[in-house]
């Protein structure tokens, strides 16, 4: 089986993740943060050393800016209704996961101003388009670091810049580049980051965070949601102290445990070298795809401005017809359709039909790749 | 005979931050349960020695670490 749906999520996990779930379930199962006893303080510390290993792989200087949450979705949720106010202002670009247009659409309703700025069908983002549609109301502008449909990589430090002078926050969806891009939010610029586990984090599912970097007041953003967090139990309004405001409930402490265990493998692995094994996987899939005369490759093509995510079609035949027959008969496993981005699909071509997407990781190897290519010009010729 | 001190704390992570700032400084210190005799939101405090307890006051105000209070335990088991 050769598994090129790494963008969906990463498989298969490091085998240090699996441990340390298990790990701190057997050795630490109390219930972290809510009574004294050894059990709870070991669990407080994991979920405690992982924030720290978070707050200095994104680089905000104060582990107590990183919220857990079940996943990027949820992130994203948390900062932009705990931003956004009817009346405000919020752009994005049109290569979004549903994860970000769905609260947004959400938000429309509810009073706020959406601006969609328009990529261009390779899925570049101009940020002098995003200048353009900065007003004195804008509060928000939100964007993917990379898109999951084609892999382009967005102006994130540019928009920053323009976002700044703009007095309005930028936050960025990391769920596609976290783990294959080094990444420092203060170089580059980012107020409010979202990311998800279970991707080349190498974590489990059900975990993701929102980092707020050093310098954002976090006085004006509401909790998504409220409830028990072990502290200020005497009151009954929600605390104002960090992470507590945002954690409400108790906390997922095999995935945390499971995503502190993801990262400290890909230190050891070493991001660099990572980026730079896909670099060569996506060459090889480009390369070998575009040998087929029928087959439309979407994106920049260029290495310097994508990830390792490849998606195409095929000319006269259904993207779904493809991806069966890739897993039924050569066990490639692919994904076909929209995948939960349909403006991107839009903007590069490709609604309603969709795409067949290929999304190697760190596991695949360059064999993986000939072996596919193979398969897919056996599938396409038949 | 060793005398304490403890810090109190709002949450469960600042207690946790605050541990290790004091260890990386060289201060003896231990996570113990808060003492029934002061009331605090968390169930962890922070116990060190109370020699130390300038030393630490001034840099847990320079760091900026935010605790509840400090208090001296006297001989009285907790
Ligand atoms: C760009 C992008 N944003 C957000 C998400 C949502 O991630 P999750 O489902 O883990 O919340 C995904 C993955 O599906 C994604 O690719």
């Amino acid at each position: 089986m050769i598994y090129l749906d790494q963008a969906a999520t990463s498989w298969p996990k490091p085998p240090e993740v699996l441990k340390a779930m298990t790990d701190v379930l057997e050795n630490a199962g109390g219930n972290p943060g809510r009574s004294g006893h050894r059990l709870s303080i070991a669990a407080a510390r994991i979920i405690y050393d992982t924030r720290e290993e978070i707050s200095r792989f994104f680089g905000v200087s104060d582990p107590l800016r990183v919220i857990f949450t079940g996943n990027a979705t949820h992130a994203i949720n948390l900062a932009l209704k705990g931003i956004l106010k009817p009346g405000d202002h919020v752009i994005t670009s049109s290569m979004e996961h549903n994860a970000v247009m769905r609260p947004l659409r959400n938000l429309e309703k509810r009073g706020i101003r959406l601006s969609i700025v328009q990529c261009a069908s390779n899925g570049t983002l101009d940020a002098k388009d995003i200048g353009g549609m900065v007003a004195s109301d804008t509060r928000l502008v939100v964007m993917a670091h990379a898109s999951n449909v084609v892999g382009t990589l967005l102006p994130v430090a540019e928009v920053a810049a323009i976002v700044h002078q703009a007095g309005a926050l930028l936050l960025v969806d990391v769920a596609q580049t976290a783990g294959i891009i080094p990444m420092d939010m203060t170089a580059m610029g980012i107020d409010l980051l979202a990311f998800t586990g279970h991707k080349e984090l190498q974590g489990p599912p059900g975990i993701g965070g929102l980092v707020i970097a050093d310098h954002i007041d976090i006085a004006q953003i509401d909790p998504l949601i409220c409830g028990g967090t072990g502290s200020r139990s005497e009151s009954e309004e929600q605390p104002d102290d960090l992470p507590d405001k945002f954690e409400s409930g108790t906390a997922n402490l095999a995935g945390i445990a499971g995503l502190g265990a993801g990262l400290r493998w890909l230190k050891d692995r070493g991001i660099e070298e990572i980026c730079a094994h896909l670099k060569t996987l996506s060459r090889m899939l480009i390369d070998g795809l575009s040998a087929f005369p029928e087959v439309k490759i979407y994106g920049t093509l260029d290495l310097a401005r994508s990830i390792a995510v490849v998606s195409f079609t095929v000319a006269g035949r259904h993207v779904s017809e493809i991806g069966f027959r890739l897993d039924e008969e050569y066990g490639v496993l692919s994904r076909v359709g929209l995948h939960c981005a349909p403006a991107a699909h839009k903007t590069i071509g490709s609604f309603p039909e969709g795409t067949v997407r290929l999304a190697p990781g760190v596991f695949t190897t360059t064999d993986d790749i000939r072996l596919a290519i193979r398969a897919i010009g056996r599938v396409i010729r038949s | 005979m060793t005398l304490h001190g403890v810090i109190l704390f709002h949450t469960t992570s600042s207690v946790l931050r605050a541990e290790k700032r004091l260890i990386k400084e060289g201060f003896a210190t231990r996570l113990v349960p808060t003492p029934r005799q002061f009331s605090s939101d968390c169930g962890i405090a922070l116990r060190f020695d109370w020699n130390d307890h300038e030393r630490i006051t001034s840099m847990l105000g320079e760091e900026k670490v935010e605790f509840d209070a400090i208090h001296f335990l006297d001989a009285n088991p907790v």
